[in-house]
């Protein structure tokens, strides 16, 4: 089983999102999957907010599964932040199973 | 920081709710207390400080006052809140467990130092202390004059209670000796007293018999807990068409009286002194900033 440090923030309450990062270890870049009520109109804001978030934590690799119910941009920044500052703090080379 | 600005309802709205967070100011309360203390569960403290934090940053808050309880700063979680609340510059704290001057003291250095690294000018975030304990409610004079930040005396009627053995009534009467030495504290000190929450959601005629007892007491404002608690409590702490027409008369003869140079006022027969019209001004004030005085003042 690979090494991985998982976080997981928010809800699926009306107006939240859960934001799920895992962080392996592996240099494969970042893979984003934004399950969305307005993916259509507002898809690449939220990709774009999601990816400003790890940037701004140095966070170059993850993958990261937004499960959107209608977050304001500030609620998905929060969200994405906390999961992945939750993932960080996982020590590295801790067991996670799913 | 509007020291004296209407604090009649102060909603806890809990960090951890997104929807809520964003319709903060929806309600009407004249005061919104976007809560990262014991609405907030311990294994989500540090998601619920992002989220207040981002709220403050992002959300346009314009009508009610924003403040923020945070931990105190003797729990893991209180200088966190701290670090990430007072560079927003919300207008004022809600310090918890508030049990000494050197609580207040403590706040207000560690405020004044992250207000200086981020550009805001020292003081510019109020204190409101919360004390929720017998050692808390001996001190009441001491934490009200500890620092010029502190806006506001309020106590949390459970873990008062708590502390000192009491049993928790409808009736109230058990907190009638903490009320008089928030109101007497506060009085000293120059700063507004508000009542703790009252927790019948569903009792809304027993809220405003609490609400108006406690205007009646001197208080400035109570907290509330659901957005329906609002409406009751503001018309309790608005004062009544006879009240306010009895401010008026007395105004105008204390207007008269002062024209024509003259020391004694009479009104119906009454002497009317300096503390009658003291309260008349507050009573006009109240009901103007509740927008129940047209025309005139």
């Amino acid at each position: 089983m690979q090494d991985q440090r998982i976080g997981v923030a928010g809800s699926l309450e009306s107006c939240d999102a859960l934001v799920m990062v895992i962080l392996s270890g592996e240099s494969r870049g970042m893979t984003l999957e934004i399950d969305s009520p307005s993916l259509a109109s507002f898809g690449e804001e939220m990709k774009n907010t999601v990816m400003e978030i790890m940037e701004t934590l140095g966070i170059p690799h993850a993958v990261i599964k937004v499960q959107d119910r209608g977050a304001l941009d500030c609620t998905l920044r929060a969200r994405t932040e906390a999961a992945a500052k939750r993932a960080l703090a996982v020590p590295v080379g801790e067991k996670v199973s799913e | 920081m509007n020291r004296r600005r209407l604090r009649r309802t102060s909603l806890y709205i809990p960090g951890t709710n997104p929807g809520m967070l964003a319709n903060a100011e929806v309600y009407g309360a004249d005061s919104v207390i976007l809560d990262l203390e014991d609405g907030v569960p311990v294994s989500e403290k540090d998601a619920a400080r992002i989220l207040v934090r981002n709220a403050l940053q992002h959300i346009p808050y314009r009508r009610a006052e924003v403040t923020v309880r945070v931990n105190a700063l003797s729990t893991p979680f209180g200088r966190d809140d701290f670090r990430e609340i007072i560079p927003l510059a919300p207008d004022a704290v809600r310090l918890p467990k508030c049990e000494s001057a050197d609580d207040v003291r403590e706040a207000d250095a560690m405020m004044t130092d992250l207000e200086l690294k981020n550009g805001i000018e020292p003081g510019t975030v109020g204190i409101i202390a919360i004390t929720e304990s017998a050692r808390g409610g001996r001190n009441l004079s001491e934490i009200a004059a500890a620092s010029p930040r502190l806006i506001a005396l309020n106590y949390g009627a459970e873990d008062y209670t708590a502390d000192i053995g009491a049993v928790r009534t409808k009736e109230g009467r058990e907190l009638d000796d903490i009320r008089a030495k928030v109101i007497v504290a506060a009085r000293i000190a120059g700063v507004q007293a508000l009542d703790s929450v009252f927790g019948d959601v569903n009792d809304l005629d027993g809220l405003y018999a609490e609400a108006l007892r406690v205007r009646l007491l001197g208080f400035d404002g109570k907290s509330v807990i659901h957005p329906r608690q609002i409406p009751v409590v503001h018309r309790a702490f608005t004062p009544s068409d006879q009240e306010v027409g009895f401010a008026r008369r007395v105004m105008a003869a204390f207007r008269e009286a002062s024209s024509r140079g003259a020391g004694v006022i009479a009104l119906d027969g009454r002497m009317i002194d300096a503390p009658v019209v003291a309260r008349a001004e507050k009573i006009l004030a109240l009901a103007e900033a509740a927008g129940c005085l047209p025309g005139e003042r």
